[in-house]
């Protein structure tokens, strides 16, 4: 079976981000960028399969710049076989991120889509759920363990109060937790070698997809700052405090 | 403007984050509600409701048909919305693929009924956006709106059949009862990071939740190293707790972390490393090794 990992490329997860001065957005020039953690997971949890002999390829894709390549040798060192960059300079919401995926996999014919439950820049937790959605799909979101077995995946799933076990037959996609897999370090040798698997880069303005936006940003303003608090000596004082200055317990 | 909101029941009631969702419903006119599997007549009690549709025939809340019913009622609609939970992030966003819509997530405030304002980049920015979507769906941070209270209404219950769907099938749920308050709703939260050391140090925080009636969380840190389970997680990828006071114990403050727990009214931080970043934003701090600190705190309260 194929399996396709869509990744993404986003500020690092250490990184604190600034909010622009005119309010328009979010700095991102000059800030270190990396391979998004949940798709690192998703790539991992594809390479196990392909390790166990559930999966036979493993194609990962990403939408969006030219410079998002490099997320994609980051895929590839990790042992992917290949990679698809969907070209543009766009910004992106999830809706025009699912349309150019369901375009990928209609050409590709995966079996599986592996891919993160959510980007840590927008956060939004939505691109799997819609991609499952236009391809009429089933989908397993929140993934912590998954078992592929004659013809069907085994979910388990991060919900509120606990896990839960779904079964969906495949085609299908599933989103993953970071529960799921410690993702492997790219070796030395594996990024050199990554370098010489194919990566093949397609306009999206040439594939015909409807990527434009459905919100527009009026502002983004950092959020209020808490005011600095005190340092106590022990419990007792603390106890006081809540009781009698913060009025909480 | 009709506005539906997805209501989900647990143990006989509606969770307090649905009923958090039902007031955020209310900004926009007319509120329906749908419920998926049994306990619509619970719902129908509901304030501002005028009508529940039930699908019984679901037992289990699956997101494929839920999803399709959720698609055949939209077009009566100007907002779909649902709280934040696993299950409304689960199913809203295969409804707006469904829509060809663009979904608006976790909203922490209503401007108007086109624009929203939510978190990005783990909190550490606030967007206004404005949707150009005919039907806005939308789930909403249950700790930003009020609950609406369980009851005081009398909706009408209309019956929908449950769509086959054969792709998705339920197998087993194994839910950890706690006994304590639900996290996303708890008035007070202790919770625990790596500096627990381990999973058996974190019964050293029950005579102090049981004391102040609090839930319990923990780091992803602490998740991660075995401490605690996964539905404990307080943080961007866990849960997003605002309660009225929230206890840090043995835990650094992480970006992660704190997107979880920053509108937190009262932050109380125990560590012993002064320059944790959890001090930056919190408004009590003791400076110590929480194993001292824990057995005098459960004595002074």
């Amino acid at each position: 079976m194929k399996i396709l990992v869509p990744v993404k490329r986003v500020v690092d997860y250490n990184v604190k981000v600034r909010v622009a001065a005119d309010n328009s957005g979010v700095e991102t020039q000059g800030l270190k960028m990396s391979l998004n953690p949940f798709d690192e997971i998703a790539v991992e949890e594809a390479l196990r399969l392909r390790e166990k002999g559930v999966a036979k390829e493993v194609v990962v894709v990403t939408i969006g710049q030219q410079v998002a390549q490099d997320v994609l040798r980051t895929s590839m060192a990790m042992g992917a076989d290949r990679a698809i960059l969907v070209r543009t300079d766009d910004a992106l919401e999830p809706r025009a991120v699912a349309n150019a995926l369901k375009a990928i996999v209609d050409r590709e014919q995966p079996n599986l889509v592996c891919m993160g439950k959510q980007a840590i820049d927008d956060d939004m937790n939505a691109t799997g759920q819609m991609l499952a959605a236009k391809l009429g799909w089933p989908q397993g979101t929140f993934a912590s363990n998954i078992n592929v077995a004659d013809g069907k995946i085994e979910v388990i799933r991060e919900i509120d109060g606990g896990v839960e076990t779904i079964s969906l037959s495949l085609p299908a996609v599933i989103t993953a937790d970071l529960r799921l897999n410690e993702p492997r370090y790219a070796s030395l040798p594996n990024i050199m070698k990554a370098r010489k698997k194919p990566l093949e880069t397609l306009e999206a303005s040439e594939l015909g997809l409807d990527l434009a936006p459905r919100l527009t940003t009026v502002s983004v303003v950092e959020p209020p700052e808490r005011k600095e608090g005190i340092k106590l000596n022990n419990a007792a004082e603390l106890v006081e405090k809540l009781k009698t200055e913060a009025k909480v317990i | 403007m009709t506005a539906l909101v997805v209501i989900e029941i647990e143990n006989g009631e509606v969770r307090q984050a649905s009923r958090s969702a039902l007031t955020a419903a209310t900004k926009f006119g007319e509120v329906d509600a749908i419920v998926f599997g049994k306990g619509a007549d619970i719902a129908a009690q509901l304030p501002h409701v005028k009508n529940v549709f039930s699908v019984e025939g679901l037992t289990h809340e699956l997101a494929e048909p839920s999803a399709d019913i959720l698609a055949t009622l939209a077009k009566d609609y100007s907002h779909i919305i649902a709280s934040a939970t696993a299950n409304g992030k689960n199913v809203l966003p295969r409804l707006a693929g469904l829509l060809d819509a663009q979904p608006i997530p976790d909203v922490i405030e209503i401007k108007d009924a086109d624009t929203f304002v939510r978190p990005i980049y783990a909190g550490n920015a606030l967007a206004t956006v404005r949707s150009s979507d005919t039907v806005k769906i939308l789930t909403v941070r249950a700790s930003n709106f009020d609950p609406a209270a369980p009851n005081g209404g009398n909706a009408a219950v209309k019956t929908v059949e449950a769509p086959t769907n054969n792709k998705s099938t339920f197998v087993k749920v194994e839910l950890s009862n706690s006994g304590r308050p639900e996290l996303e709703s708890a008035r007070v939260v202790i919770s625990g990071g790596k500096g627990m050391k381990d999973e058996a140090n974190f019964k050293l925080l029950e005579p102090i939740a049981d004391k102040l009636k609090a839930a319990i969380g923990a780091s992803r840190a602490a998740v991660d190293a075995g401490f605690a389970p996964n539905e404990m997680q307080v943080g961007q990828t866990g849960k997003i707790v605002a309660p009225e006071l929230y206890i840090a114990v043995g835990l650094s403050g992480a970006i992660q972390h704190l997107a979880g727990m920053k509108d937190s009214r009262v932050i109380v931080a125990i560590n012993k490393d002064p320059e944790a970043p959890i001090f930056r934003i919190a408004d009590y701090g003791i400076v110590g090794d929480l194993f001292d600190v824990l057995p005098e705190l459960e004595k002074a309260l």
